[in-house]
């Protein structure tokens, strides 16, 4: 197992299975023992008793609301979540493009854009809930606020580390500053860019269920705090794999796009 | 100095960081359609002087000019080949080589329709032998194919002068002398006026139709402490033959006996010529000491 060790392809994937093997064993022995000893066990329910609740919430119509309620959380924080975070890639690339280029853009914004890195968003909350009400517009903005500033300071960080040279480069060839901005520039970054909101989706899911918590009537989050209060984990432990599956079919997309239109990406200097 | 004002002049030209002078009182002119190589020890500001001129930094004193006009910054005038980062990894060789065209084009001409950007960038490809490389990206190019694309990206923006920067330094040395050749090639072909910094003797003296010597190995009327904030100057500046045709003149015997003086002259820090000895006998060679240089009125 040493640092000269090259596992082979079957191997390697037993490997990666071990662990969740282990604790998908650990899970349904001491969900069994707890049964024997209690079978109205709440804490650790059965694989069945999952699999019923997900019928239940993800496949039949809801009685009160005629609609499927799993889906609708989805759709309801999926909305959300794509749209904090658009916004928040948008602008940092924008931001992150002129702070980078400009010295004079970044005199004047980059402190301010350092300073609101640095405020807790969550502490932000009430001040959103009060400002944008309880419907989608404050939680929009929170997941906005919670990743903008760090994506704008990778960009920016991205734009610095281009060879200087390149500018020269862009000026003998004819660019206008507009162009090199936009032309030479930004299809540059546009890998980093994906590369950035691919790791602040984390922090992403982080505020967008934070803020379903405190105050939605959807959404993912909504539904698990709701639920909480009747210490439904059988409802509560599927939903957190489906939010963590949403998530990695998130990452996984980005990561095709980026091979997919950025090949001289990874060849050149990025991540893969 | 000649009393025909020449393409390109730099005048009484310094360039200090911090307070520390890199170039001392540089003055030279070079003439249209010339392949002037500078050389000089690692540190003596070489590069520098390759950025004065291309505009890419300013003098702290003096004057560059291009036809009779300071040069500002960068722009469509002067082309530039870097020893890397020349080339936009994100585009294709073609898309790097029309990269200017769909700019905005050269200076003058009428705007040029996609069709005949692609035709003229697809020409350039196979002058500079690529054309079946045009859809790559960069990164699959060896280095001396980016090299060759990055020169073909500045000629067809047709620059009154091309500016290279130490281009084929990180090429090995088969592919160096390949490179040396075909930028030959090229210059005879296109008339072009070339300024080539290298810290290679033999590349200087093969390629140039003038060699220039930057040197911070000399004397002056300064005196010689630690208080003199000495930079480099042009310490020789020689004519060369303009008609070789083949790597062979590099194992001559007048070619080997002028490396070794270059080498002597302007890379061995105990070999101090006075600024009045300089071998400074270029036609376009001039020099215009400070009194405090000379220790004359």
């Amino acid at each position: 197992m040493g640092i000269h060790a090259r596992p082979g392809k079957v191997f390697s994937i037993l490997l990666a299975v071990l662990p969740f093997a282990l604790l998908l064993i650990v899970y349904l022995g001491a969900s069994e023992i707890r049964h024997r000893d209690n079978p109205a066990d709440k804490l650790l329910p059965k694989i069945s008793q999952m699999t019923a609740a997900v019928k239940h919430m993800a496949f039949e119509k809801n009685r009160r609301t005629g609609s499927y309620l799993m889906l609708n959380d989805t759709l309801a924080s999926m909305k959300r979540l794509l749209i904090g975070t658009g916004l928040a890639a948008l602008t940092a690339l924008l931001l992150g493009l002129n702070i980078g280029l400009f010295p004079g853009v970044n005199a004047a914004l980059n402190p301010f854009v350092t300073f609101i890195s640095m405020i807790p968003p969550l502490s932000v909350l009430p001040i959103l809930f009060i400002s944008f009400g309880v419907d989608e517009a404050a939680k929009i903005v929170l997941i906005f606020l919670g990743i903008f500033p760090l994506i704008t300071r990778d960009i920016r960080l991205a734009v610095y580390k281009l060879p200087r040279e390149q500018l020269t480069k862009a000026a003998t060839l004819g660019a206008s500053q507009f162009q090199l901005a936009y032309r030479i520039i930004l299809p540059q970054i546009m890998p980093r860019l994906i590369e950035a909101v691919r790791l602040s989706l984390g922090s992403a899911w982080l505020f967008l269920i934070a803020a379903e918590a405190i105050a939605a009537s959807s959404g993912l989050g909504y539904r698990i705090f709701l639920v909480r209060r009747y210490l439904a984990m059988d409802v509560i432990l599927p939903y957190v794999l489906w939010i963590t599956f949403l998530g990695f079919v998130m990452d996984w997309l980005l990561r095709h796009i980026m091979r997919c239109f950025y090949p001289w990406y990874a060849a050149s200097g990025g991540t893969k | 100095m000649s009393s025909q004002p020449s393409f390109l002049q730099i005048i009484d030209v310094y360039k200090a960081y911090n307070g520390k002078v890199i170039l001392d009182n540089i003055d030279f002119q070079v003439s249209r359609g010339e392949f002037c190589t500078v050389v000089g020890p690692s540190g003596c500001g070489k590069s520098t002087l390759l950025r004065l001129i291309v505009g890419a930094e300013i003098p702290t004193a003096g004057r560059v000019l291009l036809e009779q006009q300071s040069v500002g910054p960068p722009d469509i005038h002067r082309g530039i080949v870097f020893q890397k980062y020349s080339l936009f990894p994100h585009l294709t060789v073609l898309d790097n080589v029309s990269l200017g065209l769909r700019l905005g084009g050269r200076p003058g001409s009428k705007e040029m329709s996609g069709k005949e950007i692609q035709e003229e960038a697809t020409a350039m490809l196979e002058k500079i032998r690529l054309a079946e490389h045009g859809n790559k990206y960069p990164h699959e190019l060896s280095g001396g194919m980016q090299q060759r694309v990055a020169i073909g990206q500045s000629l067809i923006m047709k620059p009154k002068i091309l500016v290279m920067d130490e281009p084929f330094g990180a090429l090995d040395p088969d592919t160096r002398e390949d490179m040396q050749l075909f930028l030959m090639e090229l210059w005879e072909q296109e008339k072009m006026t070339v300024f080539f910094v290298t810290h290679d003797l033999a590349e200087a003296a093969f390629l140039g139709t003038r060699i220039i010597v930057l040197s911070q190995f000399y004397t002056d009327d300064r005196g010689n402490g630690g208080q003199v904030n000495r930079g480099a100057k042009i310490t020789a500046d020689y004519q060369l033959p303009d008609t070789v045709s083949s790597t062979a003149v590099k194992q001559s015997k007048e070619f080997t006996e002028l490396i070794d003086c270059i080498r002597r002259e302007g890379f061995d820090p105990d070999f101090l010529q006075h600024a009045h000895e300089f071998n400074l006998k270029h036609p376009d060679s001039f020099q215009t000491l400070t009194r405090e240089e000379s220790g004359r009125d």
